[in-house]
């Protein structure tokens, strides 16, 4: 029961605070592509790969007292950032998760920015393609982001250390 | 047919022979060719559906569209609503109806361009091509993304992938980015999906109509008169803001009435829950199936080929439905029967934060009745549900409705309409839980019963109350 709940939860017990949609969006597609069995469905959005389940599901803890949901004004767009609240630790320790260790990957993820991460995750979305594609799937999809070859590689070095 | 120069045609023709001349014309044109008269299809929502092209026509005949028409677009809400028997069939043609009519408002507006027309409308027709029959459950048990079979069957080795690399070497491809959203040109991807598309407005219609719910309806035709195309997505001039209103209005109200309404939900919960069971008893290894249950072993195996997915429409499932209401096994048995039956599951309110203890009393309860909580015992959440409703989002989250004002600025929805910002700051989450009361009334042991129902009922009755 409420699996998919509790391992979302537990995303948020290991990553403390994530600031923004987008981001928590973003960690839990590359989490997912990286062998963590999230099982919420992502499809191709204007920014990205994005999951309408997760967003849901996020809403449903947040309304359960589970997550701690903070908007805060930045002028031009809210940002909204989360936290595990104490009955969202009590509910997770009801359950015995079967999870990976991903600590690491999660402290990783944390560390870079939402516009990385989107461009991680996209690439991850085409990462059947052969590399050059994918690239070139990148800059048809994202014109207006306007990644640089830098950041490709960095994205390239990135995925790589997330599939270790 | 395309205009070309005479005399082009004349030398063409001296250097071929005749027939591979007429291949070359065929090959050339047929993206542009026309049937010698407009076809039409009967259409309860739209009166009529109009086909001129040739390349629509023959998709619209081949084996893998054909196969929508034994998949019903709304899976178990037939058992709440029985009108809704409607099929993906139904609603594609709708979804190529719409864009279509918007094609032509937009004709000679800027920023639409006029070689994306047969693209979008392909996509159109095909965006749910690779539905299975109920789906949303066949996805969650098996591990499957109907998408990806859309993607698959289009450009794979189908009747569906001849005819539009027939278009252009390519085009199958351009179709399936079109469907994946992932094309360039993101105008074309918004007609097909964004929070106001032709996919949403004609579910939105149809599914009124056939369930006979008297919510849910706007005026569609207002709609597309004030959808305006700019570089990326598709706008709405602010004049028009009161059509979209009814718009997210009939979205909330069918969100509520008919994609979650518990009955529903209920048959949902337990055709989930056969199928699981079917998948455990294969997968033990110890138990044999009276019928081997052939069409289902790809899925139990989760290696899925095409055209096995192909072969599986809801009678084939039906069938095994129908025969598992005779197999050895208890739980397989009772499920089978229940839905064919529509025996349904009762439910009540569930909150998993303040019920938690209640919830793990009630387990025990029904292991010790011996009635197997995984399979009896259903938590359903609003999330299991592939519908949402309409909300405005963080920025750079997805996009939302803009209104194009008076003075050329885009403004989100909710911050113009007091309507629209009332309805996507409401609570849009619930949770219940299933369970089979004729089982628990029929136990022996009547201290029991008391007990289960105290816990479920606590001190009055069932309450439904949204």
């Amino acid at each position: 029961m409420l699996d998919n709940h509790a391992k979302i939860m537990q995303f948020f017990s290991v990553a403390q605070e994530v600031t923004g949609r987008k981001k928590m969006q973003k960690m839990i597609y590359i989490l997912q592509k990286s062998g963590v069995p999230f099982e919420e469905k992502y499809n191709f959005h204007f920014y990205g790969p994005y999951s309408e389940e997760l967003t849901l599901r996020i809403e449903e803890l947040c309304n359960l007292g589970f997550l701690n949901e903070v908007k805060e004004d930045k002028s031009n767009y809210y940002q909204y950032n989360y936290t595990i609240t104490d009955d969202g630790m009590r509910f997770l320790q009801q359950f015995s998760l079967d999870m990976p260790d991903y600590r690491e990957k999660v402290d990783k993820l944390k560390m870079k920015s939402s516009r990385f991460l989107e461009l991680v995750a996209t690439m991850f979305f085409f990462d059947d393609l052969p590399i050059e594609e994918t690239v070139e799937k990148v800059h048809t999809v994202k014109p207006k982001q306007k990644y640089s070859e830098e950041e490709i590689n960095e994205a390239i070095q990135f995925i790589y250390q997330m599939k270790q | 047919m395309v205009n070309q120069p005479k005399t082009n045609i004349k030398c063409a023709e001296q250097i071929l022979t005749r027939k591979m001349f007429k291949e070359w014309m065929g090959k050339m044109t047929y993206k542009n060719e026309q049937l010698s008269e407009e076809k039409v299809f009967k259409d309860p929502v739209h009166r009529y559906v109009h086909v001129r092209d040739r390349v629509i026509w023959d998709l619209i005949a081949t084996p893998e569209f054909q196969r929508l028409r034994r998949i019903k677009q709304l899976g178990t809400t037939n058992l709440t609503f029985h009108g809704a028997e409607h099929s993906r069939f139904n609603h594609s043609l709708g979804v190529y109806e719409i864009v279509r009519r918007i094609i032509n408002m937009f004709e000679d507006r800027p920023h639409w361009n006029k070689e994306e027309r047969l693209l979008s409308l392909c996509a159109a027709l095909l965006h749910d091509l690779g539905h299975g029959p109920f789906s949303h459950s066949f996805e969650k048990v098996f591990k499957l993304d109907h998408e990806q079979f859309t993607q698959r069957i289009i450009v794979g080795d189908t009747t569906i992938n001849q005819i539009l690399e027939k278009v252009s070497p390519g085009f199958s491809q351009k179709v399936a980015d079109v469907i994946g959203k992932t094309y360039k040109d993101k105008l074309v991807v918004s007609l097909i999906s964004s929070q106001i598309d032709a996919d949403r407005m004609d579910y939105l219609i149809r599914d009124a109509y056939f369930t006979g719910v008297s919510y849910g309806h706007f005026d569609m035709e207002r709609i597309m008169r004030v959808m305006r195309p700019i570089d990326d997505q598709v706008v709405i001039k602010s004049t028009g803001m009161h059509a979209v209103e009814d718009y997210i209005m009939s979205r909330y109200q069918m969100y509520w009435q008919v994609y979650f309404h518990p009955v529903t939900r209920s048959a949902e919960v337990i055709l989930t829950k056969i199928l699981h069971r079917a998948k455990e008893l294969f997968e033990d290894g110890n138990y044999t199936f009276k019928l081997e249950p052939v069409h289902f072993i790809s899925f139990f195996n989760g290696d899925v080929k095409l055209d096995e997915y192909l072969k599986l429409d809801e009678s084939i499932v039906q069938y095994y439905f129908q025969l598992w209401q005779d197999e050895d096994d208890e739980i397989l048995r009772d499920l089978s029967e229940r839905f064919i039956n529509r025996r349904l599951f009762k439910y009540v309110e569930f909150n998993p934060n303040l019920q938690m203890k209640e919830w793990m009393k009630l387990y025990k309860l029904f292991q010790y009745a011996g009635i197997d909580p995984e399979y009896y015992l259903v938590v359903d959440s609003s999330s299991d549900l592939p519908y949402d409703f309409y909300r405005p989002g963080e920025e750079g989250e997805r996009l939302p409705i803009h209104l194009l004002m008076p003075d050329g600025s885009l403004k989100e929805l909710s911050r113009h309409s007091d309507i629209v910002e009332a309805i996507s700051g409401k609570k849009r989450t619930d949770h219940k839980l299933y369970f089979p009361k004729d089982r628990i009334e029929e136990l022996e042991d009547k201290q029991l019963v008391k007990q289960i129902k105290q816990i479920l009922y606590g001190q009055g009755e069932v309450e439904n109350v949204r």
